[in-house]
């Protein structure tokens, strides 16, 4: 029993599955693997669009991590040098989570100011609504109420 | 209550119809360049299969052309009809880039057999066999075409197949303009 609790735990545990996907790759530091891991994250992969680097296995976004781990080891470059680098070769689309800046006001503000237009549209719908007198019935209307109702009961 | 307000909805359905329209037209997959208006950066590449190394430095002067191709690219193939023409009827000094190919002797000769059957409309051809060149060109997508002035600045990158409609309309009112710049 034991030994083929073994033999199961071995296979599962030697199986390739477990090394497919993993990027290897060696840092000098634990910092600059963050930083690495960090932009992986926050770029995006141009072709595949809704994809970052770090999720994506196409062709450029390969390249691009290529890129971004030789200018974290090799050339030292700080997060913001290596995000410029690549803000200027692929503009902000590069970037997962597009900058605060005037063209992208819309982007970043428009639904707030969508949801403030709808809070004064639903505010002066309902202060309109309150402030439409209420029609008292006249004598035929009330009898003709009061005999449906009737009518109902029996 | 006035009437008018009552189509108010009705516009701002209208409105948001016309939005979503006008989206549809553009294609996500163009990402605009950042490089136009800026001077092309500089590369240094082998020529293909030859000792000697090509330049940006060499097109000085000259209104020019980088086209991104790849032996393996299906629509560098696309276009390569079109360009060629495009290439030799207005006299266009046109660098090739051969991003990630087989350029070097010790790879293929993908990209020779390539140009053997399909021609050869280029100046010159500079080898990019890793890709550097690319990323630093911002390329993302084979083919890609830049047109550069004679002060070495970009003034238009066209992503995908150039077209006989994208000629006309685009590449050659512009490269006739920066021929009459100095």
């Amino acid at each position: 029993m034991m030994y083929r609790f073994l033999l199961l735990l071995s296979t599962l545990l030697l199986s390739s599955v477990l090394f497919a996907g993993v990027e290897v790759r060696s840092f000098e530091t634990p910092e600059q693997e963050a930083l690495y891991n960090e932009l992986s994250e926050e770029l995006r992969c141009l072709v595949c669009q809704n994809q970052n680097l770090a999720a994506s296995s196409a062709e450029l976004a390969l390249d691009l991590k290529e890129q971004v781990y030789r200018m974290v080891t090799k050339e030292g470059m700080s997060r913001e040098q290596i995000i410029t680098y690549m803000v200027d070769r692929y503009g902000d689309f590069v970037l997962y989570k597009p900058p605060v800046k005037k063209s992208t006001f819309l982007l970043w503000f428009g639904p707030f100011i969508l949801l403030l237009i709808g809070f004064f549209v639903l505010m002066r719908t309902v202060k309109g609504a309150k402030q439409q007198p209420e029609k008292a019935l006249d004598d035929k209307q009330r009898q003709a109420m009061q005999d449906l109702l009737n009518s109902k009961e029996n | 209550m006035s009437s008018y307000k009552h189509f108010l909805p009705l516009v701002f359905f209208l409105g948001l119809v016309g939005l979503l329209y006008w989206g549809l037209g553009n294609d996500p997959k163009v990402v605009p360049s950042p490089f136009i208006g800026k001077q092309a950066p500089a590369f240094e590449l082998p020529k293909l299969y030859k000792e000697e190394k090509v330049s940006n430095e060499d097109m000085k002067g000259k209104v020019w052309m980088l086209n991104v191709f790849a032996s393996w690219c299906v629509s560098c193939r696309a276009e390569h009809e079109v360009l060629s023409k495009f290439i030799a009827s207005d006299n266009i000094e046109v660098v090739g880039l051969n991003y990630k190919d087989y350029g070097t002797e010790e790879y293929g000769k993908e990209v020779l057999g390539w140009l053997q059957q399909f021609g050869n409309p280029y100046n010159v051809i500079a080898v990019d066999t890793d890709g550097y060149t690319g990323i630093n060109w911002g390329v993302y997508g084979v083919p890609e075409t830049f047109v550069i002035d004679k002060n070495g600045v970009v003034r238009d990158k066209h992503t995908g197949p150039v077209t006989e409609e994208s000629v006309r309309d685009r590449l050659r009112p512009l490269i006739q303009q920066l021929r009459k710049e100095s």
